[in-house]
């Protein structure tokens, strides 16, 4: 007799281990087709996983197989029309494939490119790989400052909109039923005796004062009900909250930019490469990300993402006032207690030294004690690295007015981009897991 | 009134005790009902005898599992069958290629895995394909008999299972997959291809030596000392003596790649012994299946069309369920012509299937063909009895050279190119005509011997002595050699599991020329 046996039900996953150690091992070809596909795409599907394509050498399993190239064989083939025997024909030049189809491996050093999907989270994982912002754990999970009303059981006292009316009544029903015990039962009795009576004509005495006696008890029993009201005081319950802490999972993240003349279409490009990879970090570590896009000349406003980027302003640099327009926003909108604050600057370095010193004041003083990280990168065409360089700069004014900040802050980091290959590599050291010897 | 009623009364009672079913969906009642049915001409009609069933139910997505783990319910986890995974799930999901309707599983009981998507249809062709055809293929041909042992596999597989998992956690991830790695590389090379005599007993090694020395004594001449023998010189003949010696030790040369290094490594740690082994009763256990291909499919694809037929003659199914299932049917044995986009070599369900249909034909009404080509079966009427025995005793390459009639060699039109490595031409050596017949056949036999279709190596020496290297050797058949651009790779591998250097040479059946070789010690000296 068969067994017939329904396994759809059994756990899933079954080759889960052999696909993870299958990605370990090709890791490393993975991450840099990874690397470089965040290079070559559009920023808006950047983080949207889809097909890597890797080279298959770390993941070739070798075999003795028999070279096809060599040595005489007899192949048996269906088919025939046409051939008799001793018919010879011409092979195809070399090159062309032999209609086998391993001309796709011969070119191309004999390595096919192994295609294989990966899901958007293996595809961040690999992206974010050895990321970490810096004391994130410490300042946004630990010292939670955040409470939220949590359901806790119920209470006799409370406001009527957390009237929970299911117990209410529960309770209301328990209280009449036990009140008025037998009450109903007895009355219908009553009741049908006396309509019993009442319909008979001939009566004698002791039935009419049976009936007399059955239509007080009635009354009595009618009285007793309505004196149970419907609803007691005592039946009465609310619901319970209690505030519990819970970590702050929300971020908000600035995004400044110098818009101004000095900043052309390259610049912009690197720029936004950098925010696009900082805000799908952040979206793998809070719950909800804002972000808040601030552009500025000499003067400062918030603007939508499309305008942000693609927006046409000209004008001189200032670049304090997008400082004061983004820790205005940050009053109105993002309390400190609730939001935790990633601001990230990128300009062409260019500012007035004036303002510059004022930049600095109102980092030290208000910016830098209320965020979580402040990153600076300061966009140079190739060009302006090797003058810098030759002149033996750091970089320029704002960078060197920015270079004292860095020492005094750990949550203040600074650096140079010229290419568009350099981003991830930048962003990478940014955020790059520190060692902080003695710390969790 | 009353005979409409009694119409009504008889179509009715037809509808329930005709069909086994009447819809696509299937539920486990019916596939119990249709498994009955089945089970019933299966065993007395054909007379076949089969394991135990189980048949399971699985979604596509265990079926992608299965896929992966070579088919097996159990399997260690290594990153290649991973690998696998990526890659089928790719395609499936694409859409460039379906998945099999079923996978049969050799054990007892035997296993078959039937996808949920399937049609009731296919669940019935299925069930008959896999738990009948396949299954007494498996419990009656010979080559499983001897080569597997079904009760025993699953909880090998198991054991295994747990055992590699045991390694990884003591020895690390990282051991465990180079030593599964290296050993993997050669595992086609790892099987023992001739059964071994079974160990004789030690009183038995006395007896023997005592009879020897008796029939020396015997037939002692001493005018034999006087005769001059060929001259020598010392050196080489002690050199060769010792190294004879070295080798009757050793019981060299060996096939089993694997049972060498599991048995004679210096440097391997007791448990990689075990992966090893582990790893070579894998290759053994798959052994037999890839030298019955064409038997088994052909075997369970005859089965299954004369069950469904059966079914529809008994008129348990429907006109309509015999169409879908003749309609797959169709498709498994299409066999593409070689000009055909689609043609990638002979398809075992069609040729091995026309094969099954045409020894019937020649059971039944034998022509005069027939009975000059086949004349111990032409017309004895007893197809089964004589199917039954071909599928008990051969394997692809004998079952061909024996069975393939003129008639198919006609009908699938074949033809044998002959490719020679030095010429720019191809040439055609027969044609299905009266000349070419038996070298077609022969021909095609051949192309189904895996001696000949995998590469023949083998360890030939090791010096213990000097430099401990093992020496590896492909006998190359025709020219034929292996592929260069794995070998260096694979010698690695086998450094890794040896300790010390390996080198491969290619040796001409012909005339015992050096071919090609490689080896893991030049490389080290040159870098």
């Amino acid at each position: 007799m068969a067994h017939l046996i329904d396994r759809r039900p059994n756990p899933r996953e079954k080759s889960l281990g052999n696909r993870q150690r299958f990605l370990r091992r090709s890791r490393e070809e993975i991450k840099r087709a990874v690397d470089k596909a965040v290079n070559e795409r559009n920023i808006s599907d950047a983080g949207n996983g889809g097909s890597i394509s890797i080279p298959s050498r770390g993941i070739t399993e070798p075999r003795f197989r028999l070279s096809p190239k060599h040595g005489n064989r007899q192949r048996v083939t269906p088919g025939n029309k046409e051939f008799v025997s001793g018919d010879t024909i011409d092979k195809p030049p070399s090159g062309s494939g032999d209609g086998s189809g391993k001309d796709a491996s011969d070119s191309g050093e004999g390595e096919d490119d192994f295609v294989f999907s990966l899901s958007r989270g293996e595809f961040l994982d690999i992206l974010f790989d050895d990321l970490e912002l810096p004391d994130l754990i410490k300042s946004s999970l630990k010292d939670t400052t955040v409470s939220e009303p949590r359901r806790a059981g119920y209470s006799n006292d409370g406001t009527t909109p957390n009237l929970n009316v299911l117990r209410t009544m529960r309770n209301s029903i328990g209280r009449r039923l036990a009140l008025n015990k037998g009450g109903a039962a007895r009355l219908k009795e009553l009741e049908a005796e006396a309509d019993e009576l009442c319909e008979r004509d001939d009566l004698d005495i002791s039935q009419r004062t049976r009936l007399a006696q059955i239509y007080t008890e009635i009354e009595d029993l009618k009285r007793r009900g309505r004196r149970v009201p419907f609803i007691d005081p005592i039946d009465i319950r609310y619901n319970r909250f209690e505030r519990r802490p819970v970590p702050a999972t929300k971020a908000v993240m600035f995004c400044l930019m110098d818009v101004s003349a000095s900043m052309g279409e390259h610049e912009k490009d690197l720029a936004k490469r950098f925010f696009v990879l900082l805000h799908l970090f952040l979206q793998r570590q809070y719950e909800r990300v804002e972000i808040v896009f601030v552009r500025h000349t000499h003067v400062a406003q918030e603007v939508s993402e499309e305008e942000f980027f693609y927006g046409r302003e000209s004008g001189g640099t200032m670049v304090s006032a997008a400082l004061e327009t983004m820790l205005n926003i940050q009053k109105d909108r993002y309390a400190t207690s609730d939001w935790n604050a990633y601001v990230a600057q990128a300009s062409d370095g260019d500012n007035f030294s004036s303002d510059t010193v004022r930049c600095v004041g109102l980092l030290e003083d208000t910016i830098l004690p209320a965020c979580q990280f402040y990153a600076y990168i300061e966009i140079l065409t190739e060009a302006e690295v090797s003058r810098l360089a030759l002149a033996g700069n750091p970089g320029k004014e704002l960078w060197r007015g920015y270079d004292a900040l860095k020492t005094k802050w750990a949550n203040f980091s600074t650096k140079h981009v010229a290419s568009r290959a350099d981003i991830y590599p930048v962003f990478r050291e940014l955020f790059a897991r520190r060692q902080r010897e003695g710390q969790l | 009134m009353s005979q409409e009623l009694l119409a009504d009364k008889k179509l009715s009672s037809d509808d329930r005790s005709g069909l086994l079913f009447d819809t696509a969906d299937w539920d486990f009642q019916t596939i119990q009902r249709t498994y009955d049915a089945i089970e019933d001409i299966a065993l007395n009609d054909l007379g076949l005898s089969v394991y135990p069933n189980q048949v399971e139910i699985i979604s596509s997505e265990q079926m992608l599992d299965a896929y992966c783990s070579v088919g097996m319910p159990v399997m260690y986890t290594h990153w290649s069958f991973g690998k696998r995974f990526v890659a089928e799930e790719a395609m499936y999901r694409k859409g460039y290629r379906g998945l099999a309707y079923e996978i049969v599983i050799n054990s007892n009981p035997c296993i078959s895995y039937c996808m949920e998507e399937n049609t009731m249809a296919m669940q019935t062709l299925v069930v008959a394909h896999a738990a009948f055809g396949h299954n007494h293929f498996f419990k009656n041909n010979y080559l499983f008999q001897q080569w597997t042992c079904a009760e025993a596999i699953l909880d090998y597989f198991e054991f295994a299972k747990r055992y590699i998992a045991e390694c990884e956690e003591r020895h690390g991830l990282r051991a465990v997959e180079d030593t599964l790695d290296a050993a993997h590389a050669v595992m086609d090379q790892s099987v023992f291809r001739y059964r071994r005599p079974s160990k004789l007993k030690v009183g038995e090694i006395e007896r023997r030596k005592k009879e020897r020395r008796q029939h020396e004594e015997r037939t002692f001449q001493d005018l034999w000392r006087t005769v001059p023998q060929a001259k020598q010189s010392k050196e080489t003949d002690e050199d060769q003596k010792e190294l004879e010696e070295r080798k009757a030790q050793l019981k060299l040369p060996e096939e089993n790649l694997l049972y060498f290094i599991e048995k004679q490594s210096p440097v391997l740690e007791p448990w990689q012994r075990e992966v090893i082994r582990i790893v070579r009763s894998t290759a053994q256990y798959f052994y037999p299946q890839k030298q019955t291909k064409l038997m088994n499919e052909g075997c369970a694809t005859f089965v299954h069309y004369y069950i469904v037929n059966e079914l529809y003659d008994r008129g348990l199914i429907s006109e309509g369920t015999l169409l879908e299932i003749l309609h797959s049917h169709c498709n498994v044995v299409f066999q593409p012509e070689f000009d055909d986009p689609r043609y990638s070599g002979i398809n075992p369900y069609a040729l091995g299937f026309a094969m099954m249909q045409d020894i019937k034909k020649i059971c039944e009404q034998p022509d005069a063909e027939d009975r000059e080509w086949f004349p111990d079966i032409a017309g004895n009427g007893d197809w089964r009895g004589t199917l039954k025995t071909i599928w008990a005793n051969y394997r692809d390459e004998s079952f061909v050279n024996q069975y393939l009639s003129p008639r198919l060699i006609r009908q699938f039109k074949l033809f044998v190119v002959s490719d020679k490595s030095a010429d720019n031409f191809v040439r055609i050596d027969a044609i299905h005509d009266e000349a070419g017949y038996r070298k077609v056949r022969a021909d095609l036999a051949a192309s189904y011997d895996i001696t000949l279709g995998e590469p023949d190596i083998q360890i030939t020496d090791v010096d213990f002595r000097g430099n401990r290297e093992l020496v590896l050797r492909q006998t190359v058949r025709e020219g034929v050699q292996v592929d260069q651009s794995d070998c260096t790779e694979i010698i690695k591998h086998l450094r890794y599991l040896w300790g010390y250097d390996v080198s491969l040479e290619g040796i001409s059946s012909e005339d015992d020329s050096s071919i090609f070789k490689v080896t893991t010690g030049e490389a080290d000296d040159k870098s």
